[in-house]
Parts: C-alpha cells; sequence; structure tokens
C-alpha cells in the first residue's frame, strides 16, 4: 500500500518546550491509523502540523506526494478534521453550517444539494437540516461534525478524539460510517482518542510521550512485543496462585496472572491441572501496551 | 468570489442572529440619542440663541440644534457600531472557529475580507437606520436639506461607517480574546465621541488640543456630515438677511467648518483624507493578514 502521509525527523518547539521531536512514520492510503497519548504527549500539535496551521521547525511532512509547506492549498481539499470540541456556528442552522463549508471548497447549487443529501442518508441527519445546530443533541452535533468534515469528499479524514462524551449507539454508527467509507472510498483515518477500542481496531498505531514516539506497530504487533498473556482463575485461593512464582492481581471473584506468553499459559496449565479448572485466557489489551511503553495510563496520564 | 460570498453571508447573518452583538451595537447610538434629546440639545439651543440676532426665527434654531444631535450622533455612532458589529472577527479566534476555517483552501485575505465586508453591511444597515431617523427627528423640528444634501449625508454615513470598521479590523487584528475587545470598545466608545468632536465642538478646545485632534481623519467625517446636516438652514438663514459674519462664526464654531492655520479644508479635500484613510487601512489589515506567519 502506498504511503498517504509520510512524516520524517519532524521538530517542533515553542520556546523552550520541544512539543515534537524527531518525529518519524509512515501512513498508508486506506488505513486505519491511531495516534496515541496523554495529553500534552505531541498529538494535536502534529495534526495542526499536518493541516497547515502550524509550521514545522525542521524535518518534511508530506501528504499525498506534495509538501506541507510548499502546497498547502492542494493538501487542505484532500483533508477534512473533526475536532474534539465542535466548531459549528450554534446559531445558524445544520444547512447553513454546512452549506459555508461546502462553499470553502467550491461546492455549491445542485453538486452541494446531491452531497448533502448523500451525507444525511449516511449519517441520518435529514430530519434535522433546518434546526439550528444550538439546539442540537451533543451526538447530533457530532455528526454534522462528521458531515462538514466529509462534504468535500476528502482523501484523509482526521479525527481528534471523535467519540468523547457520545452514547455507545452514535458511538457505534459513527463507527460504521467511517468503515463504510474506509471500503468504498478507500478514506484514510488518522485517529487520535482516548478509547482503546477504537485503537484495537486500528490497523497501526503510534504512541507518543512527551514529542517522541515510544511505540509503533500494528495493535497485534504492540500487545506481543510490550504484554504478555493474562489468565483469570476462578474458584483459586491466593496462597494456590503464590506457588506459581509469577506476577498476580486479586480480583473480586477472580485472580489474574500474567504470564510472558501463551506458549508459556499452556505449560503452566498442563503443570497444574487440578488449579486450572475454571480459567480464561487473554491477551493484553491496548492500556497494557501503552503502560508498558510509556509507563503512563491513557485517561488522565497517571504514572505508574 | 464563491468562498468570499459564503463567507460575508456566514459572518452577517451570525451577526444578526446573535441578539447580544446585535443589541450591543446598538446601545452607543440609543444612548447617545437620550443624551442629546434629553440634555444637549437644550444646552445647544440656549447657546446658539443667546448669541443669536435679534428677529432670528426659531426655526432656524431648532432645525441647527436637530442637525448638530443628528450629525453627532451619526459621526460616534458610525465608528463605535462597526467596532461591536466587528465582535465576532475576534469572537472567532477566541472560540478556534478563525483556526477551523483555515482548515479549508480559504486564503488568508479571503477570511480578512469577509469579516470587513461583512462588519461593513451590518454596520450600514444600523447606521442607515439611525440616519433614518435622524432624518424623521430633523423634519420634526425644521427641514432645510435639499435632496443633494441627503444623498451626501448617506456617503458621509457609509464612508464613516468603511473607517470605523477598517479601523476596528486593524485594531482587532492584535486582540485575542473578547475582553480585550470589550475593553477596546469601551475605551472608544467613551473617547472617540470627544475626539471626532461629537459630544463637544472641537473649537471648543485647546489650541493644542485642536491642533491634535485636526490630525485624526474621524474628525473631517464629523465636520462633513456636521456640515451637509446643517448647510441648508445656513443658507436660510443668509437668505433672511443674517450678518455673515455671524453665520460664519457660527459655522465655525459648531465645526461646520474646519480651517488649517488660515485655510478652510475643503468638503473634496475632506473626502480625501477620509477615503485615503480608509484605503490604508484596509489595505494594511488585508497585508497583516497575509503576512500572518504560521508560529
Amino acid at each position: 500500500m502506498r504511503p498517504i502521509i509520510e512524516i520524517e525527523h519532524l521538530n517542533k518547539s515553542f520556546g523552550e518546550i520541544r512539543a515534537i521531536q524527531d518525529l518519524s512514520f509512515q501512513v498508508c492510503e486506506g488505513e486505519l491509523f491511531a495516534f496515541l497519548g496523554v495529553n500534552g504527549a505531541g498529538k494535536s500539535t502534529t495534526i495542526h502540523i499536518l493541516c497547515g496551521q502550524l509550521a514545522h521547525d525542521s524535518g518534511s511532512v508530506v501528504i499525498d506526494g506534495c509538501r506541507v509547506d510548499k502546497h498547502a492549498e492542494a493538501i487542505k481539499r484532500e483533508l477534512g478534521v473533526v475536532y474534539q470540541s465542535s466548531v459549528l456556528d450554534k446559531p445558524l442552522t445544520v444547512r447553513d453550517n454546512l452549506k459555508t463549508r461546502a462553499a470553502l471548497y467550491g461546492l455549491t447549487g445542485r453538486a452541494f444539494e446531491e452531497r448533502l443529501k448523500e451525507l444525511a442518508d449516511l449519517l441520518s441527519f435529514g430530519d434535522i437540516l433546518k434546526r439550528t445546530v444550538g439546539k442540537l443533541s451533543g451526538g447530533q452535533r457530532r455528526r454534522i461534525d462528521i458531515a462538514r468534515a466529509l462534504i468535500h469528499k476528502p482523501k484523509i479524514l482526521i479525527l481528534d478524539e471523535p467519540t468523547t462524551g457520545l452514547d455507545p449507539q452514535t458511538r457505534k454508527l459513527l463507527w460504521q460510517v467511517i468503515s463504510g467509507l474506509r471500503r468504498s472510498e478507500r478514506m484514510t483515518v488518522f485517529l487520535t482518542t482516548h478509547y482503546m477500542q477504537e485503537a484495537a481496531d486500528a490497523d497501526n498505531v503510534v504512541i507518543l510521550d512527551h514529542g517522541r514516539l515510544v511505540a509503533q506497530g500494528s495493535p497485534l504487533e504492540l500487545k506481543n512485543r510490550y504484554t504478555g498473556d493474562f489468565v483469570t482463575i476462578y474458584g483459586a485461593q491466593e496462597t494456590q496462585i503464590k506457588a506459581l512464582n509469577v506476577p498476580y492481581e486479586v480480583l473480586r471473584d477472580a485472580i489474574r496472572v500474567s504470564v510472558a506468553n501463551t506458549a508459556a499459559v499452556t505449560q503452566m496449565i498442563l503443570a497444574n491441572p487440578t488449579l486450572f479448572h475454571d480459567y480464561e485466557v487473554t491477551k493484553g489489551n491496548m492500556d497494557d501496551v501503552f503502560l508498558a511503553a510509556t509507563g503512563k495510563k491513557l485517561t488522565g496520564g497517571e504514572k505508574k | 468570489m464563491t468562498q468570499l460570498r459564503a463567507l460575508i453571508y456566514r459572518n452577517t447573518k451570525l451577526y444578526f442572529k446573535d441578539k447580544g452583538m446585535f443589541f450591543t451595537s446598538l446601545i452607543t447610538p440609543m444612548v447617545l440619542m437620550l443624551l442629546y434629546v434629553t440634555f444637549l440639545a437644550n444646552v445647544y439651543r440656549d447657546s446658539f440663541a443667546s448669541a443669536a440676532p435679534e428677529g432670528i426665527s426659531g426655526n432656524y434654531i431648532d432645525a441647527l440644534v436637530a442637525g448638530e444631535v443628528v450629525s453627532s450622533l451619526l459621526a460616534v455612532s458610525c465608528v463605535t457600531v462597526s467596532f461591536c458589529c466587528n465582535l465576532l472577527m475576534v469572537q472567532d479566534k477566541a472560540c478556534g472557529n478563525r483556526a477551523d476555517l483555515t482548515i479549508a483552501p480559504v486564503k488568508n485575505k479571503t477570511l480578512a475580507l469577509g469579516y470587513y465586508i461583512a462588519t461593513l453591511v451590518s454596520s450600514s444597515v444600523i447606521c442607515l437606520i439611525a440616519t433614518a431617523l435622524g432624518f424623521g427627528y430633523i423634519a420634526t423640528m425644521g427641514w432645510y436639506l435639499s435632496m443633494a444634501d441627503v444623498l451626501l449625508i448617506l456617503a458621509d454615513v457609509f464612508l464613516l461607517v468603511m473607517f470605523g470598521t477598517a479601523l476596528s479590523s486593524v485594531i482587532g487584528f492584535f486582540l485575542s480574546t473578547l475582553g480585550q475587545l470589550s475593553a477596546v470598545g469601551t475605551v472608544v466608545s467613551s473617547a472617540y465621541g470627544f475626539l471626532c468632536g461629537a459630544y463637544m465642538p472641537i473649537s471648543q478646545f485647546s489650541e493644542g488640543l485642536q491642533k491634535v485632534i485636526k490630525l485624526l481623519p474621524g474628525t473631517y467625517g464629523t465636520v462633513l456630515t456636521r456640515y451637509h446636516c446643517t448647510r441648508g438652514v445656513f443658507e436660510k438663514m443668509q437668505e433672511a438677511g443674517m450678518p455673515q459674519q455671524y453665520v460664519q462664526n457660527l459655522m465655525r464654531s459648531i465645526d461646520c467648518r474646519i480651517e488649517i492655520g488660515q485655510t478652510a479644508v475643503s468638503a473634496p479635500v475632506m473626502y480625501l483624507i477620509l477615503g485615503t484613510t480608509v484605503c490604508v487601512l484596509i489595505g494594511a489589515y488585508i497585508f497583516m493578514n497575509q503576512r500572518k506567519a504560521k508560529e
């Protein structure tokens, strides 16, 4: 797959604060790319540089073969951005908001009406076109934010924590739409999120910490590299688990032990058949990956 | 053009839909109108009547007062209303909307022009309504305006609105929060009326201060408006046999005539000064936006 975003040795400082330090990664066309990091890690700075809103100090940023510092206008036509906070004009109607945005990309008249209908059907907001944005619920507003980002059929959709604060149903709808667009239009999605489940579904993940890339790879690669397996054992005594000489955590109804890999789990089970009569084996999740890679939990950024 | 039209439409609609912004911009004209009608008009009337030769018709005094009140109101409102209407430019910066607009392939100068023209449209609507009300007031007190005067007053109002919009745009460029703009707007609203000779004729100030005020382009906007609002009355007064010297002194005292040294500044020159200032301010505003470097 060809890379659509190529970042090489990117650096950006604000005075003495080094927001991004020697960052390099690629995003392939059609990929769901997750960008993880605690607040202040450099995610938003990277996005602002990608969107051409912020100049970088050194390094190169190439989007679809064009350098961001030389072909900003061409690149902007290929990007759609959904920020965490909605920037819709609350006193205006949904239609007015989308009409203004479309006009900035030269989309007017019949072409706009057709695209509006397409998006209204896709994101189910046809019945609220005449309502002012200030009167919409959070979920409805988020759908319009996404419609606004998609109005000009961008090649790359940048989602900056898009589902924060949404109910599960709306979150599910949004991801169904985005997945559909990725399949039908080979749209690339660049995502920052605090929901690990969303990162777990990504094709590629980059973890940032203090402006540096600390981990990169597919979710499976990262799990294999940074976490082991977990075995949750039901009906066992703590003294029995202690005898296994592995790290463990006491849960409400069970004890969870941490094992290096699945092979080690298999050996442990075979060596202790009486202990392992009611258990489940799970791989480490993205929360564990993040913790292992950065020493922090993603929500709130608390240190280990 | 499509982008510019869309931005103008968006900005103008936002202004009229935002009741807070809309009514804030009406405060200055309304407060001024109240001040003038209840208090200052009487002060002017007494002042004109006391200095007037015997036999002068009361209609002329009333018409003169009405002309001065309306011209003062318009001179201040054209600028202060523009500052209020331009709140959106700073509000967009404060709320992140401006940054969001730059994600689209829109040039900074297009964004800047969008704000300028939208503010011009909004301010013009408010000020033209104020002008119409002003004409109504003049009609009740004594109508001596010719069609040419009416058209020239409308032109003066539009030019002053362009000036006020350009000035607020240049100042707003450097502001990034609504608090800052509110503070600037308060200072401008209070001080501008004095500086342009709207609250008190410039002729009442000291020589030194007069020299400074004559350097300000807004002063010529006030003088033009005042001249066109009262020209008809002065003509009638001369036709009625009022002494030429009295009329000239009166014109000078209420700033219908402004002199640099011993030379009276003619109306075309005043239009040139104001027009050039508008062009320079707009040019500076567009230039600053084009040059606005990424951080």
